[in-house]
């Protein structure tokens, strides 16, 4: 962990001053329903973005762009400077990892061989499974906490288990940059705040750029180091949340009226809706 | 019964019954072989040349063919059902075979009785019906449910057209189509069977070599392209390879259904961690096939019925066991 570590830290001092994935002004459509128009956006290296909006602005879109599971229709997206499509598929999953929304566990499949496949682009045809390998699958596990149900079935876990054991398999990738598409959905308080945890770990102690959208924007406002506030597929503000989050931009971006407090744990701002019943 | 003697247990049971039909389905009859020394004679090739060539010639092609054929169709139907990530979505439903089984036709109809435009008709067969289905069934991209239902429905439409396309060609043409209309293994010889049977071991090593991505793809599209795997292009091969062992296997026997579909999911509930494989799936259908045709020969006193006759019986029962159990 300590040689991964010091290799990305290694990476993320020579290239700081470029951001680790952006897009310069794309246009992101289904066909003809376009989402986001002339849209650019930079991911700093080394940091926890966290992408917000409300439903249907285009956050997920944006992801999966990001991602290159959807190429736009104009203006590039650059990883490491470089045009994303220009590189190999499997080439891209050496560098950044993403945990969809949509993944599926085969059934009686277990722990261990679930994450083992995020080895799949580090493999070659006929080649027999490593040294390298093994160990990357036993980090991933470690640093997930997963490792105690190694052999167990995924399908045995509860949902917060199971969303780490995704999160194990994207890691054993290892890939400096990591996607997160809303993985705290469908998980109750208490595994939300342990997963949320995890990530800043993985950022703070292995150094790893994360990118991740959520709903939940006091959970964004705790964790995030950089916040992306997207709007109708625009983004209308971005940065550090004690900087840009305030009750008008709030106001803008998701029409609610609300009350900013500073967080009593984080001293990171924690937005407290007024709603209806309780307006003075 | 712990876990692991039953899977030995059952493992042993399938190989017994394995080599008990291959003894059976080789050495059975009063005129063949009698006792050990005679069985000892026809395989050391001391016995007379009439009983060889009934055993080597006719009896061994025939279950080879047997073999090969189930592991083809096997191999097909755990492709596809890992694609459609559904146990329906198998060719046999999905009317890929009948499909191949009109391209057959229509090779014969155009160009007579020969041997590779009728495996390269039913591919090109396979494949249109493959495309046709795709077609239909894509609405805002596929789901597995609607592929199956648009399959069934293509499988009958195309049913119906090998009829009408049966009725108008010329009677030899059309008694050639029925007598394979029903998929039999009638009449199999070495020489018809080799040169399809490296096609399917081709077929099957790719299927092999491309296993790895399919289980990735059965982790959902955005999963597999995350992992560095080209989607599309990926399934469109997996897809290819699959299509050609169907239409491969028809085109030597015509359309045997119930294999493709029961073969994978009869290994899944036989493999210690429940999973479908490749190799299991084609050892299941092979001793499938094998059984089918082995009671499409003795079943009848005076007959032999075509295997597909046998295989598509079995099949039904099964079918409505296994729509009743996802129903629920």
């Amino acid at each position: 962990m300590t040689q991964q570590s010091s290799q990305l830290s290694a990476v993320n001092t020579a290239e700081t001053k470029q951001a680790a994935l952006s897009t310069q002004s794309v246009t992101l459509a289904y066909e003809q329903n376009v989402i986001a128009k002339d849209l650019s956006v930079d991911i700093p290296h080394g940091k926890f973005t966290v992408i917000v909006g409300p439903n249907g602005c285009g956050k997920s879109t944006l992801l999966r762009a990001l991602s290159r599971l959807l190429v736009p229709q104009s203006g590039e997206i650059l990883l490491n400077g470089e045009n994303i499509h220009h590189q190999s598929t499997r080439e891209v999953a050496k560098k950044l990892g993403l945990l969809p929304q949509s993944a599926i566990a085969p059934d009686g499949i277990k722990v261990i061989d679930l994450v083992s496949r995020g080895r799949f682009p580090h493999q070659k045809w006929f080649q027999p499974w490593s040294e390298a390998d093994q160990n990357a699958v036993e980090l991933a596990m470690q640093a997930t906490g997963v490792i105690d149900y190694a052999e167990l079935n995924v399908d045995q876990l509860s949902g917060g288990q199971r969303q780490r054991v995704w999160v194990a398999m994207a890691l054993a990738q290892e890939t400096s940059l990591l996607l997160l598409d809303e993985p705290t959905t469908y998980l109750d308080i208490a595994h939300q705040i342990e997963l949320m945890d995890l990530f800043q770990d993985l950022n703070q102690i292995q150094g790893h750029t994360l990118v991740a959208v959520l709903h939940d924007l006091n959970h964004a406002c705790r964790y995030a180091d950089h916040l992306i506030m997207i709007k109708s597929g625009q983004v209308i503000a971005t940065g550090a949340p004690n900087e840009i989050v305030t009750e008008e931009i709030i106001q803008q971006v998701f029409g609610l009226s609300c009350l900013i407090l500073a967080d009593p744990v984080s001293n990171t701002p924690l937005i407290i809706p007024r709603g209806r019943k309780t307006a003075n | 019964m712990s876990a692991m003697t039953k899977n030995l247990l059952s493992k042993t049971l399938v190989l017994a019954t394995a080599l008990t039909l291959v003894y059976f389905t080789l050495f059975i009859g009063d005129d063949i072989a009698n006792n050990l020394q005679d069985i000892w004679q026809l395989i050391s090739g001391e016995a007379d040349k009439y009983q060889s060539i009934v055993v080597w010639q006719w009896r061994a092609s025939r279950l080879f063919s047997a073999i090969i054929i189930g592991a083809a169709l096997a191999i097909s139907g755990a492709v596809f059902q890992s694609l459609v990530r559904n146990p329906l979505g198998s060719p046999d439903i999905t009317g890929f075979n009948v499909g191949a089984f009109t391209g057959v036709l229509i090779a014969i109809a155009l160009f007579g009785n020969i041997y590779w435009y009728s495996v390269v008709g039913a591919i090109i067969g396979g494949l249109c019906a493959a495309i046709l289905v795709y077609l239909f069934a894509y609405r805002d991209g596929h789901s597995g449910f609607r592929l199956i239902i648009v399959g069934i429905a293509i499988s009958a439409t195309l049913t119906a057209f090998n009829q009408w396309l049966s009725l108008t060609v010329s009677l030899e043409t059309a008694m050639t189509a029925a007598l394979w209309s029903a998929g039999s293994l009638n009449g199999m010889t070495w020489l018809r069977i080799m040169p399809a049977t490296l096609l399917i071991v081709a077929l099957m090593g790719l299927a092999l070599l491309l296993n790895t991505r399919m289980k990735l793809l059965e982790m959902g599209d955005d999963t597999a392209a995350a992992l560095g795997i080209s989607v599309n292009k990926t399934r469109l091969i997996i897809m290819l390879i699959g299509v050609s062992l169907t239409a491969v296997a028809t085109a030597i026997t015509g359309p045997i259904s119930f294999i493709s579909l029961a073969a994978p999911q009869i290994a899944r509930r036989l493999h210690p961690q429940k999973h479908i494989t490749l190799v299991g799936s084609a050892l299941v259908g092979a001793l499938l096939l094998m059984s089918a045709d082995f009671i499409a020969q003795h079943s009848m006193q005076n007959a032999t019925l075509p295997v597909g006759l046998v295989t598509i019986s079995l099949g039904g029962l099964y079918l409505v066991y296994l729509i009743i159990r996802e129903g629920k």
